[in-house]
């Protein structure tokens, strides 16, 4: 067992050295929610009801590109290069890679958390979080969740060519409906219902709640409930489904 | 189990792919510290028949063993003890060899030292350099260095030097040498012959799923009744039959030629070799040949 820590420990280590090498990744990953903040926050810069919404939208949007797209991609890759394949003929134990390649992806968010958190003090008006407890707690299982989720995807994706248009046709929808742009209850009756559904609006709601209108951790236990069920539902397939070889070979 | 008992066992085995049977009852053992080659056209059955042992494809029926272990249940005990070069597989892009096979090293119980593998392997000029810069020949020497790092007992290589040039398949072919000689038991598949004569104890011709024939290379060909003759013409062009006893044609070609008054060219007499088993062995009907 703890040799299975230490060995997760390591692949972890290994995939953040590879993450920083590769720069258009770690580009995409940093850049791309302060664009969102920057572009958003020059159009609503005298709307502070707007950016209220947005700011916590944008951490959900960024949690969620960088643990379930990336994932749904960077597994798609590996698997299809053979990367995988020469992984599974060693003793690595399963859990200890799947748990490095989680990590990996739980580091980037937590950037990301920090990036959109000082954006937020520092030019939104946002001030600090109200509950950095609640914060963290909503981060925690958000992205432990999205990231199940991007893993147990990579099962549907068939090839790597068909990986970004697969893992967009769920991203994008996804962070419309769940209010990244929005609130949802301002939202048509039959987008709020979907919305409710979906874990990405619970965890912005949570995010939303933690930075800006401070309402407790225990008025949000049920929009924490519906994350950690798509959590389970995500680590169930992400482990019982996971496919080490490409069904082309 | 004794010491006597094979490094693997393989007892009637079985593998369908739907309707295809990809392999239709191969049997074989491997004794430990030998080299063991699957010889066979593409499609044969060979990298099957080795993905099975290997523990990546279940069987639809017949015993295996490998190591004492049934490689289908996936010990990571049997997994410490085995190194596998598979035909094509890949490796991230933003690493380099050392720091490869450093974290790969780590995995196993009792591992090689790194730097050693390196030399080895033939990739100190190359040991810092990106994956993703290296040559296809280059690419292999680091499968084959991953295979070795955790100083495994049996060895797979799943045609080990395809894509190397003919200095790097010399330097491969005495790299798997040394480990014969550090009493590594391997299995190669392979479709060179020279590879499969150089480099193995026995071999098995394998088509269609099943093996055709099984034994020492040189012994596979001298079992043969057969002769070769082979001679220079008097056009000048090479000439060569293939026949039980030879007596009467070597009267008949020394004759003729003592009577042209010259003498006779590149006579030779020979048992087929493992090329001509082979090739016989693995002849596609003509039938087939002339639709292929």
């Amino acid at each position: 067992m703890a040799d299975a820590v230490v060995i997760a420990y390591r692949q972890w280590r290994l995939e953040r050295r590879m993450f920083w090498r590769n720069p258009t990744a770690a580009f995409f990953s940093f850049v791309l929610p302060l664009l969102f903040l920057f572009l958003f926050g020059a159009i609503f810069s005298n709307d502070q009801e707007t950016l209220d919404v947005i700011v916590p939208g944008i951490l959900g949007l960024s949690v969620m590109s960088t643990t379930f797209s990336a994932l749904a991609m960077n597994i798609t890759f590996l698997r299809e290069e053979g990367v995988l394949k020469r992984i599974h003929g060693t003793p690595m134990p399963p859990v200890s890679y799947l748990a490095g390649v989680a990590a990996n992806a739980v580091s980037n968010a937590a950037f990301q958390v920090v990036i959109v958190v000082l954006a937020g003090r520092l030019f939104f008006g946002i001030g600090w979080p109200k509950d950095w407890l609640e914060l963290a707690v909503f981060a925690v299982v958000g992205v432990a969740t999205l990231a199940a989720l991007g893993v147990a995807f990579s099962h549907v994706i068939p090839n790597f060519d068909a990986a970004p248009a697969y893992t967009n046709i769920v991203f994008l929808p996804v962070i419309f409906i769940s209010g990244v742009f929005y609130d949802v209850d301002t939202a048509p009756q039959f987008l709020t219902d979907i919305a409710r559904v979906l874990p990405l609006t619970h965890v912005i709601d949570g995010f939303s709640a933690a930075m800006v209108s401070g309402a407790a951790l225990s008025d949000h236990v049920g929009d924490l409930a519906v994350v950690a069920a798509w959590g389970a539902f995500g680590a169930i397939f992400a482990v019982r489904g996971f496919s080490w070889e490409s069904r082309r070979s | 189990m004794s010491a006597s008992a094979p490094a693997i066992l393989v007892r009637d085995l079985h593998k369908a792919y739907g309707d295809h049977e990809a392999v239709r009852g191969i049997d074989f053992e491997v004794a430990t510290g030998e080299v063991f080659g699957l010889l066979g056209p593409n499609g044969a059955g060979k990298t099957t028949t080795v993905e099975i042992l290997e523990g990546y494809r279940s069987r639809s029926g017949g015993i295996v063993s490998v190591l004492g272990h049934d490689p289908g249940q996936r010990a990571r005990a049997l997994r410490e003890r085995v190194g596998i070069v598979l035909q094509s597989t890949g490796m991230y892009r933003h690493i380099t060899p050392r720091e490869a096979l450093a974290h790969f090293a780590r995995i196993y119980p009792r591992p090689r030292d790194v730097e050693e593998v390196i030399r080895i392997s033939g990739l100190v000029e190359k040991a810092d350099a990106y994956v993703r810069t290296l040559s296809g020949g280059q690419r292999r020497r680091l499968d084959l260095a991953l295979a070795l790092v955790g100083d495994p007992e049996l060895i797979f290589l799943d045609e080990p030097t395809t894509g190397f040039d003919p200095a790097a398949r010399r330097n491969a072919w005495e790299v798997i040498r040394s480990l014969q000689e550090l009493g590594k038991t391997i299995l190669l598949t392979t479709h060179y012959l020279d590879e499969a004569q150089a480099l193995c104890d026995r071999v098995a011709i394998v088509k269609d799923g099943r093996i055709l024939a099984e034994g020492a290379p040189g012994e596979l060909g001298a079992a043969s009744t057969r002769y070769r003759v082979a001679w220079r013409g008097p056009e000048g062009e090479m000439q060569s039959r293939e026949l039980e006893d030879p007596t009467a044609l070597l009267h008949q070609l020394t004759s003729a030629a003592l009577a042209r008054g010259e003498s006779l060219q590149d006579l030779s007499v020979t048992r087929p070799s493992l090329e001509d088993v082979y090739l016989e062995l693995t002849a596609e009907e003509p039938e087939e040949a002339l639709r292929g």
